[in-house]
């Protein structure tokens, strides 16, 4: 307990370089992966990953061929890491040239001959006397513990100058990304941009190799910015919120594959960012899933309510010469059941919902009654309806036997200043009514 | 006040030395499989509204990617001004077709204008409060102000197509290219780009537009362009706009021209 207590206030000092550096990473990856992501080049961050493991292998054995003992220095893997991640995207582009070859099987057949390389590479180290303390595997899946101070501040001015230039191209990248045809007519070198957002992608790539891991590095550059687009509808905003993802899942993971110390870092941190990402998927502001769920729903509600409301009006109608105040006539509830085709469960559901909402009551004697409220709904449902029934009859030519279910379908989203508008070209032809009368009568009576 | 040194206001209109905004000489576009322009000879007229008309495939939106040096082209000069392309980059406006892009990109229509100045902001400068003012007044020009903070899928097909225009007009050039404006757009939408046309006229300015609606070109342009891989015929509307040469236009590609293309697709294949 006390050991968990340590960890979460960062009182340990090697937990606090290893939270800070890949933090770091993660903010990086979320503003790159962003830009990648807008380009539509997620599969180049997975190819550049994964070919770059074969650069590993040889950077540390040409480094243990000049200097035994050397082989695994930090910067050195990165560089060998960075070339055969370069190597691996050009090879992608070259097969591209070739006609036949689709984009995604040139990038398949890359990613899948570098990486074989690379494993080849691997075993072959591992068999080699100065080999067997290597551990080069901890690069494939990741492995922070790893990570010293003098890694962490090379990490710091790597990140720096990686947000720096995201900072500094903004608005270049944003033409990039949404118009790219746009930005070649203008006279925008696309393909010097293009190289940059690569070089960006292949640098941030190899950096978090020791912490994420190559094989899950993809998962760091795609899952914050897919996140952060349930939240922002904007470029700049979408990049900060996806750094912040990144930096908060990525040491959350480090923070809990420390506390746990048999998890994987590398799994531990991309399952946070899933995490964030299925909270993202459901709560976002912008499109979350539960959001637009709730608002069909109320919709749905709505519309019953108001089938409901015009149903009762309707029943009543006839009454309205006796007397015209609604509110005093008790709803027949079995002829109104019968008045249009609800779905299974539904009506009993509605009644109750309409009592709950005050807009009928119920008396000790079991009879429904419109109250005041339900009485003022009923009128605009059925105004709504009447409206837009005689404007589908006069101006869109529809027939009067088959318009009560064309303008079922519409008259619910009929907002206010269109109402107005109806009103008013129809006001000529209807002029004293402030609900309209039921146009299938009012034309059968004029047949008559 | 570098504004009034980078535009300096011209008094006198069109006149007879003044360069074509857009001249074509002996230009062929020949890739892979699609349209292909064969020996293109074009001048617009300083200040007129060119409508380009032809069939399906006849190489209309070719045209002006061409122009615009975004396909490759087999051989052909192309002079804006009198002037090569990349020196008169900014006073040349494209509007391409609005299905180009992905409008659920995260931006606002506010934001999609404002690219238009980017060019004339430069590399790595930031967006000034000026560009912003200049791009609202744009998006007001095509109706569209109390829209500008909307992301740009919740705008309807025309108001979309406004925005691109809007983005071409904030750049304050010369000469626009506009592929398929009226594709598809809403009545509305349709009012605002003729009235945009009119006053791009009255300013002096030209534009050639890729059309599709026959019915509206006497109406809306004071110049045509037929193409069907080459010129039929270009003009102004009462002279050119013939039912002789419509029906030169739509007579289909000829069959000739369409086998050479086919074998030199194959040729350029097998090597």
């Amino acid at each position: 307990m006390t050991d968990l207590l340590r960890l979460l206030t960062l009182q340990d000092y090697n937990t606090r370089i290893v939270l800070t550096g890949t933090a770091l990473l993660g903010i990086a990856s979320g503003v790159v992966g962003t830009l990648m992501l807008l380009r539509r080049r997620a599969l180049i961050g997975d190819v550049a990953s994964h070919a770059a493991l074969p650069g590993v292998g040889v950077a540390y054995l040409v480094m243990e061929r000049f200097q035994p003992g050397s082989g695994k220095w930090y910067p050195g893997l990165i560089l060998g890491a960075a070339c055969s991640a370069v190597a691996g995207l050009v090879v992608s582009q070259m097969l591209r040239r070739i006609r036949r070859i689709k984009e995604d099987a040139a990038l398949a057949l890359t990613l899948s001959l570098f990486f074989g390389l690379g494993v080849a590479l691997f075993t072959m180290i591992q068999g080699l006397p100065s080999g067997q303390a290597a551990g080069l595997s901890e690069f494939v899946f990741g492995k922070p513990a790893a990570i010293v101070a003098s890694d962490v501040q090379l990490l710091a001015v790597a990140c720096f100058v990686v947000l720096l230039i995201c900072g500094v191209c903004h608005k270049e990248f944003a033409l990039l990304c949404f118009d790219q045809e746009y930005a070649l007519a203008g006279g925008w070198p696309v393909g010097a941009l293009d190289l940059l957002l690569t070089a960006l992608v292949v640098g941030v790539t190899v950096l978090a190799m020791q912490s994420v891991g190559l094989l899950l590095v993809v998962a760091l550059l795609v899952l914050p910015p897919t996140s952060a687009r349930f939240w922002t509808d904007r470029l700049g905003p979408m990049q900060f919120v996806a750094a912040a993802c990144g930096g908060v899942t990525a040491a959350l993971g480090v923070l809990l594959s420390a506390a746990f110390p048999h998890l994987a870092t590398g799994a531990v941190i991309v399952l946070m960012g899933t995490l964030g990402f299925v909270v993202s998927l459901l709560f976002g502001t912008r499109r979350g899933v539960v959001w637009r769920l709730r608002d069909q729903w109320r919709l749905q509600r709505r519309i019953g309510l108001d089938d409901l409301l015009r149903g009762i009006y309707e029943l009543l109608e006839s009454n309205l010469v006796v007397n015209d105040d609604l509110t005093a006539w008790p709803v027949d509830v079995a002829a109104l059941e019968r008045t249009r085709h609800w779905s299974q469960g539904r009506f009993p559901k509605l009644l109750q919902r309409a009592r709950y909402e005050g807009l009928l009551r119920s008396d000790a004697h079991g009879q429904w009654r419109l109250t005041a409220a339900g009485r003022r709904e009923a009128l605009l449902a059925v105004r709504r309806h009447r409206l837009w029934e005689l404007y589908l009859i006069h101006f869109a030519d529809i027939a009067p036997t088959s318009v009560d279910r064309s303008a079922d379908a519409i008259e619910h989203w009929l907002q206010p200043d269109l109402l107005e508008q109806l009103e008013t070209l129809l006001l000529e032809r209807h002029p004293q009514l402030a609900v309209p009368v039921n146009p299938h009568e009012a034309l059968s009576e004029g047949v008559r | 006040m570098s504004m009034t040194i980078a535009e300096p206001i011209t008094t006198t209109g069109p006149t007879a030395s003044e360069p074509s905004p857009v001249s074509v000489r002996d230009m062929t576009v020949a890739y892979q499989r699609q349209p292909v322009l064969w020996n293109v000879d074009y001048a617009a007229r300083p200040g007129t509204l060119v409508a380009i008309v032809g069939p399906n495939g006849a190489g209309k939106s070719t045209l002006i990617k061409a122009l615009l040096e975004l396909v490759p082209r087999a051989s052909g000069d192309i002079e804006f001004f009198g002037q090569l392309y990349r020196n008169v980059r900014q006073r040349v406006a494209y509007v391409p077709q609005r299905t180009s892009v992905d409008w659920d990109f995260p931006v606002t229509a506010w934001d999609v204008v404002t690219m238009g100045l980017y060019g004339r902001l430069g590399w790595l400068r930031p967006v000034t409060r000026a560009a912003r003012r200049q791009s609202l007044e744009a998006l007001e020009q095509v109706g569209l102000a109390e829209y500008a903070q909307r992301q740009i899928s919740q705008l309807s097909g025309g108001q979309q197509q406004r925005v691109f225009l809007a983005r071409a007009l904030v750049q304050n050039a010369d000469l626009y290219l506009m592929d398929e404006p009226f594709a598809g757009v809403d009545a509305a939408t349709e009012r605002t780009i003729v009235g945009l046309l009119r006053t791009l006229r009255e300013a002096g300015k030209t534009a050639l537009v890729v059309h599709h609606d026959l019915q509206s070109v006497r109406e809306y342009f004071t110049d045509v362009l037929l193409l069907n891989a080459r010129i039929i015929a270009a003009g102004p509307v009462a002279e050119v706009f013939t039912d002789e040469n419509l029906r030169r236009t739509y007579r289909g590609t000829l069959p000739l021209l369409d086998q050479i293309g086919h074998q030199m697709t194959l040729a350029g294949q097998s090597r």
